[in-house]
């Protein structure tokens, strides 16, 4: 048997931050969707990223770091959202977007889309992450069944059930601003 | 024809069935400026999904090298705890040396002592011997 150094070399901090820089935003607007509110996922994301920095070492292993940085993203969430909900807190968001805009057309754009984001808000956590993956970070079916882990079936079930409750939700809203 | 095949690719997408082109075909359309009337509902939906795709992380990760901290932590106390050892067994050696010292010194003047009144002792024989020998001579 013939022994080989099979131990990683080391890796820096700039090293990581490259690894990491693609995927850091995803990372983030995941911890959001899930959580709300911008500090607490700002907190998330800064977590999960210090959790992979620690286990940079092994990080050669992993297949997949983005999409096993993903998923350590959703647990951690949703654990912070399982104690937040035996601890009886509510969740205190007034972060939309809230850059001033002149015209009235823009400002009507900006409510319509802040309308969706609350649409987004109460979907069951399932939809609303397959949402999130799919259309807004616009992962693949494989990607986002690894993420998740669902059967890629199962994701397009879910992705489909979850567009068309927007809809709907949409729909409804729409034909009350008409009438 | 285009708006046909929009509105083909909108079923599609709600039945979760189009590919990733495909549904750059819809955010495309809905996020223009020609969106059909009839189809304006949806421009919110791709808008928005366009949109939340802008948000940035912006805050700083700390990133510490807490291991390499923590050894040297660990290299410290241990030099540490070893010159305490060291250093502590050296006190107690000095001290044991001192006490034999002084337990020998004692003894030894104990010693000095003795002799000296045996000497003295020796001394009163001597009286005796020269007494003794005047009476023979005297005999």
């Amino acid at each position: 048997m013939v022994l080989t150094t099979a131990d990683q070399p080391r890796m820096t901090q700039t090293e990581f931050i490259q690894i990491v820089m693609p995927f850091k935003d995803k990372l983030y607007r995941l911890a959001k969707r899930l959580l709300v509110s911008s500090e607490e996922a700002e907190d998330a994301t800064q977590e999960v990223l210090m959790k992979l920095w620690a286990k940079k070492k092994g990080m050669g292993r992993y297949r997949n770091v983005e999409a096993f940085a993903m998923t350590m993203t959703k647990n951690f969430c949703l654990d912070r959202l399982k104690s937040k909900q035996s601890g009886n807190l509510k969740l205190v968001h007034s972060n939309y977007a809230d850059e001033t805009k002149s015209l009235q057309r823009q400002v009507e754009v900006n409510d319509s889309l802040q309308w969706v984001e609350k649409i987004m808000d109460t979907l069951p956590e399932q939809q609303k992450l397959v949402l999130q993956l799919r259309d807004i970070e616009e992962y693949s079916f494989e990607e986002i069944a690894e993420m998740l882990d669902m059967q890629p079936a199962t994701v397009r079930v879910t992705l489909s059930r979850a567009r068309k409750m927007v809809r709907e939700k949409l729909v409804e809203k729409h034909n009350y601003g008409i009438r | 024809m285009e708006l046909d095949r929009i509105e083909r690719l909108l079923e599609k997408y709600f039945e979760a069935q189009t590919t990733k082109a495909e549904e750059q075909v819809l955010r495309d359309y809905f996020t223009g400026d020609s969106v059909a009337e009839h189809l304006e509902q949806y421009s919110a939906m791709f808008s928005f999904f366009s949109s939340a795709k802008q948000e940035r992380f912006t805050k700083q990760v700390p990133l510490k090298t807490s291991k390499a901290y923590y050894r040297w932590i660990s290299v410290a106390a241990v030099a540490v705890l070893v010159f305490g050892i060291y250093f502590g067994n050296q006190y107690q050696e000095r001290r044991e040396a001192e006490y034999a010292y002084l337990q020998t010194k004692k003894a030894l003047g104990l010693l000095a002592q003795n002799l000296d009144r045996g000497t003295k002792k020796v001394a009163y024989l001597h009286e005796f011997e020269e007494t003794k020998q005047k009476i023979y001579k005297n005999n």
